[in-house]
């Protein structure tokens, strides 16, 4: 047998650690690197036990490997929406909303959530991106606006519908925030600020606080009866049920938002006829591919047996041609069932659509599917 | 009974002719909870290092391969329908596949338990 997870040869001694890294090793945790940190991919539970406790309880995901940036200054709206094709001068404060950041052929250079706070927006990017991104946003919007990366700043997850009960006991108040809006909160003397958001398809938040306290608080948290802590290994099973794409597989440079299916984070008013169509970089390419279509087009998969289908397998008519390969793939833990997302010729995109991955030279029945795989609960109030 | 192991992590209990093979307490640990096992056709023979089929868990997949020459006699049908008996009982429940051997000088060549415990520590 040959084990084959994703392990790279980048010595140990190279990797960066999170606030949170003796913690992950108290608890027992595996260690992989990721995004150029030493991460905990999985605790002794194991991957399967650590998604169907989040799926029912709550689960709390070290992210600290995430970039935070807060972009301030009275143009900073306008800036932004130079760079991204969503609606970011309407956003009201306290609200959140997926952007993306796109190169001059639409290409996603990256996927990220932002938040208008009262004096500025956070910005939380990929890991793997951070460094380029920051640079990208610097070099197009920094005479602009205040680009300041915030290095200090942990980022911790809670996620399951038991979150708000357990986060509440600890910072009162925090049940009022509803989806995709975010606060600031005081816990024990340390400013936090929490956002009802995630990755995992689920109720919960994401918690942003200094990281000289980050250990103490991820503490407290795990005394709570409800949770248990959850590596990235869950964090990429929950995601892919919950249809969320993951940057690097399902998204990037070579993707755009038609193609991937994002157009629902593409606002009206960003399109062509809206009061600010265009004006972004990258925007002939995608104004054209929202009005016109595009050739290809991320889509959802079920398998009709129980053959786990990864990426990269190559996806063919039944009995036929070549048209598409699967960018992530599992077998859903809650869903119950080998399922994956793939990018496919738009023919054949359609739900219900009948599609061969080539498994290890055998044909694995496939059907086009919505998304998400098992349905979100996220708390709209 | 005393058992073989191979650098690819599988188990071989051999009696005479006739041995039985699965996935050491290690190899399961690796992979973490096991949810698809396929397994090698009963009549057909492999050489030594032949791919036979392979194992998943949720995050990884890992080719399973033929520790000895020869020909698979039996298969473990319970895994299909339970692939963790792999993780819960690697060395009993959780076996693969009989293999009648055709070169069981092939057995000498493997690691004894001491040997294996070396290489996974």
């Amino acid at each position: 047998m040959t084990d084959t997870p994703t392990r790279t040869a980048s010595p140990e001694t190279s990797l960066l650690r999170t606030p949170l890294y003796d913690l992950h090793l108290e608890l027992g945790a595996r260690m992989v690197p990721f995004a150029g940190y030493s991460m905990p991919v999985q605790y002794p539970a194991g991957l399967m036990a650590e998604h169907l406790h989040t799926r029912a309880a709550a689960g709390l995901f070290d992210v600290s490997h995430m970039g935070q940036l807060s972009i301030s200054g009275g143009d900073a709206a306008a800036a932004l929406e130079t760079l991204m094709p969503v609606d970011v001068i309407g956003l009201a404060p306290g609200r959140q909303r997926y952007g993306m950041l796109l190169n001059d052929n639409a290409g996603i250079l990256d996927d990220l959530m932002f938040t208008r706070r009262a004096t500025d927006f956070l910005v939380i990017v990929n890991g793997a991106c951070k460094v380029a991104d920051t640079a990208h946003i610097q070099k197009h919007i920094g005479t602009r606006c205040q680009v300041t990366p915030l290095p200090d700043a942990a980022l911790l997850a809670l996620q399951g519908p038991l979150a708000v009960t357990a986060l509440e006991r600890l910072v009162p108040g925090v049940g009022a925030l509803v989806f995709m809006s975010g606060q600031s909160f005081v816990w024990q003397g340390h400013e936090l600020f929490l956002t009802r958001s995630g990755y995992t398809g689920e109720d919960g938040f994401e918690i942003s606080i200094p990281s000289d306290a980050a250990l103490a608080f991820a503490r407290a948290l795990l005394q709570q009866p409800e949770v248990k802590p959850i590596g990235l290994g869950a964090r990429n099973s929950l995601r892919l049920e919950a249809g969320l794409c993951l940057y690097g597989n399902d998204i990037d440079s070579g993707t755009t938002p038609a193609q991937a299916n994002l157009l629902w984070a593409v606002q009206k008013v960003r399109r062509t006829g809206g009061a600010r169509a265009g004006g972004f970089i990258g925007a002939p390419t995608l104004l054209a591919q929202i009005d016109s279509g595009c050739a290809r087009v991320r889509v959802g998969l079920r398998a009709l047996e129980r053959v786990p289908v990864r990426e990269h397998t190559a996806l063919h008519l039944p009995g036929g041609a070549a048209v598409g390969e699967v960018t992530s793939g599992l077998l859903g833990p809650s869903a119950d069932a080998p399922i994956a997302m793939a990018y496919v010729d738009a023919a054949h995109s359609a739900p219900g659509t009948r599609l061969d991955a080539l498994v290890r030279g055998k044909p694995v029945p496939m059907q086009v599917c919505p998304m998400p795989f098992v349905p979100h609960s996220y708390h709209r109030g | 009974m005393s058992l073989k192991y191979t650098v690819e992590h599988e188990w071989v209990d051999a009696d005479h002719a006739l041995a039985t093979v699965g996935i050491t307490h290690h190899a399961q640990d690796a992979l973490g909870d096991v949810v698809f096992v396929e397994l090698p056709e009963v009549g057909k023979s492999f050489a030594q290092g032949e791919v036979t089929g392979v194992v998943e868990s949720v995050k990884a997949a890992a080719d399973v391969y033929m520790p000895v020459s020869g020909e698979i006699v039996e298969v473990n049908e319970a895994l299909r329908d339970e692939p963790a008996l792999a993780n819960t009982d690697p060395l009993g429940a959780g076996w693969f596949f009989k293999v009648r051997l055709s070169n069981s000088a092939e057995l000498d060549a493997l690691m004894d338990e001491a040997a294996y415990k070396a290489l996974t520590q």
